[in-house]
């Protein structure tokens, strides 16, 4: 099912002045795992919760396919939404916790006992509890609970499913089990699914698009690829992955540090400064050719399979954060050339790319 | 739970206090109730069932118990709303009703008697209202039950509050997200989850209710075989130098506390072992 949000405004009259969603327009398209990214307070579990129907937006609409879902109540919407905390019933079983949705359908739509059963026990088999059916919530683990609640949400057939934060509550370990296991189960059920997380490697790694929010707007929205490679805006560039920005100014479609001019086209081709975003890896250290830089290094450090490389450049005056194979050999208070490989300019004042 | 531990603990002192507490607890709790079965052993089981099936003992065992039970059941649907409004509302007043939820335990008993007489009278301010209708709660059993609701209240109250302050609004939403309508919500998440709480509740506020004396001799009228509870008869009783039938009466309601405290101690083990919570 494809679910729009067009022009949602949302405003919690105890916070002061801004508010909590500031005119959000977002398409999911139908089968797509879509994930909200942003820092805490940016809106997007409020985003969720009013596709959801449990949050009333201050104006904007929501749509599921061509119907206006947004005068729907929360129980005529048939979302699937797993809470952050799970929210199970503690004193149900685990069987009957996923039946529920079932149990509680009016008469005419309810499945017989039978079929409740087995849907249940089927649901169950999906998220890998087999056997857990005469549990109690307590008597599970933090990841247990999780695929039950999950389970839960998809036993009414939802339209969308809905999780917020769905690993929030879990350890490293079972959290990357959990989220491997969350793609798979999306792509054998096919669930246009939406999914809010803080956690920047949840995001790239399980969604199809990700939306950046920040302060109640959307900053961008694309694959983790279009997210990563070619961030929208500064705040973007600064929020997924490191990126270190340094003072620079462009003059005829190149980008310059000081006096010194890079390989860095900039598209927009006009001239002004601003400040050039670069990753550890966007920079090399390599042979001095005519366009390097020559680089001071301050520190060292191992990282895994890497090295880690604080330098000064001139005209530059903090310390940027490079990244090297760990065969290459650097050490602290050597002088050596950089080149910069890639990098995103944005003009000061600007939120577009230039 | 080795005694090495407990010498390395923070506050050492394991030995001091559990003598105190076995002291007192044996001085000021066990001592009398011993006492009080001594005594009634010398009447013999078939003593005391003969003394307490004696028309008014019984009428009088009757009263208390039935009433206690009644006002106890409309405790647990009002203290129940009460305690709801207190804990899932923020309004103007909250903490000052709040407060006053803890009135029927601070007010002297005594008093809270004078004054539901002094309103529920056929003169009293209520009472004037409801004498034409031909209804009469004071001096008759209904002053019983309105005296027990009114001591009872913040025992239901103060037990489910906590449960209420704990339950996520997660749960509510959870459960309409699943399509459930308001009225499922209720009967098939929140009051699930509150029943230990409310049967808890219930079983304090009955177990008071039985033994209340102050407030409701002076709203009940005391009429022999209609409004006589358990524990005046026992004064009565006693002023008749009938030691051996105040004991057996005394006998009773010991017996009967005993197997509420029992019936407590097994919900809340239930609502454990059901709800992995208290």
């Amino acid at each position: 099912m494809h679910v729009r949000a067009v022009d949602i405004v949302k405003t919690f009259t105890a916070s002061s002045s801004r508010p909590a969603l500031d005119g959000v327009s977002l398409d999911v398209k139908s089968g797509e795992l879509m994930g909200l990214l942003g820092p805490s307070g940016s809106g997007k579990t409020t985003l969720l919760r009013i596709i959801a129907g449990l949050d009333i937006p201050d104006s904007g609409s929501i749509f599921f396919g061509g119907e206006d879902a947004s005068q729907k109540s929360v129980q005529e919407r048939r979302v699937g939404f797993v809470f952050q905390n799970y929210a199970l019933f503690k004193h149900l079983t685990i069987a009957d916790n996923i039946a529920f949705g079932l149990e509680v359908r009016s008469r005419e739509l309810r499945p017989p006992k039978a079929e409740i059963r087995r849907r249940a026990l089927e649901l169950l088999d999906l998220v890998q509890l087999t056997g857990l059916e005469k549990r109690r919530p307590a008597q599970l683990s933090g990841g247990q609970r999780q695929r039950v609640a999950l389970a839960r949400a998809l036993a009414v057939e939802p339209r969308v499913l809905l999780l917020d934060e769905p690993f929030g509550a879990l350890d490293a370990k079972v959290r990357r089990d959990l989220r491997g296991w969350l793609r798979e189960i999306h792509q054998r059920t096919g669930h246009t699914t939406t999914f809010v997380t803080h956690d920047q490697d949840e995001a790239l790694e399980l969604s199809d698009r990700v939306a950046v929010l920040n302060g109640g707007r959307i900053e961008q929205v694309g694959t983790p690829d279009e997210i990563y490679d070619q961030p929208a805006t500064p705040f973007v560039n600064g929020f997924i992955g490191e990126a270190t920005p340094i003072e620079a100014h462009i003059e005829a479609g190149y980008v310059y540090i000081g006096a010194h001019q890079l390989r860095i086209e900039s598209k927009a081709g006009t001239s002004g400064k601003g400040r050039l975003f670069v990753r550890p890896q966007d920079i090399v250290i390599g042979d001095s050719q005519p366009d390097s830089l020559q680089a001071q290094i301050v520190a060292v450090r191992r990282n895994g399979a890497t090295r880690r490389a604080e330098i000064e450049i001139p005209a530059h005056a903090g310390r940027v954060e490079i990244e090297t194979h760990s065969s290459v050999s650097v050490r602290a208070g050597d002088s050596v050339p950089i080149q910069f490989v890639r990098g995103t300019f944005f003009l000061d004042g600007e939120g577009a790319p230039a | 739970m080795s005694l090495v531990s407990q010498r390395n603990s923070i506050l050492p002192g394991f030995g001091l206090t559990l003598g105190y507490t076995l002291l007192y607890l044996g001085a000021i709790v066990l001592l009398p109730l011993a006492a009080l079965v001594l005594r009634a052993s010398s009447l013999g089981l078939s003593g005391i069932w003969q003394i307490a099936m004696e028309p008014r003992t019984f009428a009088a065992l009757r009263t208390s118990f039935s009433l206690a039970l009644a006002a106890a059941g409309i405790n647990v649907v009002f203290g129940g709303i009460v305690a709801w409004v207190l804990s899932r509302y923020e309004f103007p007043g909250r903490r000052l009703l709040d407060a006053a939820v803890d009135l029927p335990f601070a007010l002297p008993t005594a008093v809270a008697g004078i004054a539901l007489a002094a309103i529920y009278a056929p003169n009293g301010w209520i009472g004037v209202w409801l004498a034409p209708l031909g209804w009469k709660i004071a001096y008759t059993p209904l002053g019983i039950v309105v005296a027990l609701v009114f001591i009872g209240l913040p025992f239901i109250v103060r037990t489910v509050q906590p449960v209420i302050a704990e339950l996520n609004l997660d749960l509510e939403e959870a459960s309409a997200t699943l399509g459930a309508t308001r009225y499922q919500t209720l009967s098939r998440v929140i009051l699930p989850t509150l029943t230990p709480a409310l049967l808890t509740g219930f079983a304090l506020a009955f177990a008071r209710g039985v033994g209340e004396y102050g407030s409701v001799i002076f709203v009940a009228g005391n009429l022999p075989y209609v409004s006589e509870i358990a524990p005046l008869l026992i004064i009565v009783k006693l002023e008749e130098f009938n030691y051996a039938g105040a004991t057996a009466i005394a006998t009773v309601m010991l017996g009967a506390s005993f197997f509420i405290l029992l019936a407590i101690n097994l919900i809340q083990a239930w609502s454990r072992r059901r709800l992995g919570y208290v």
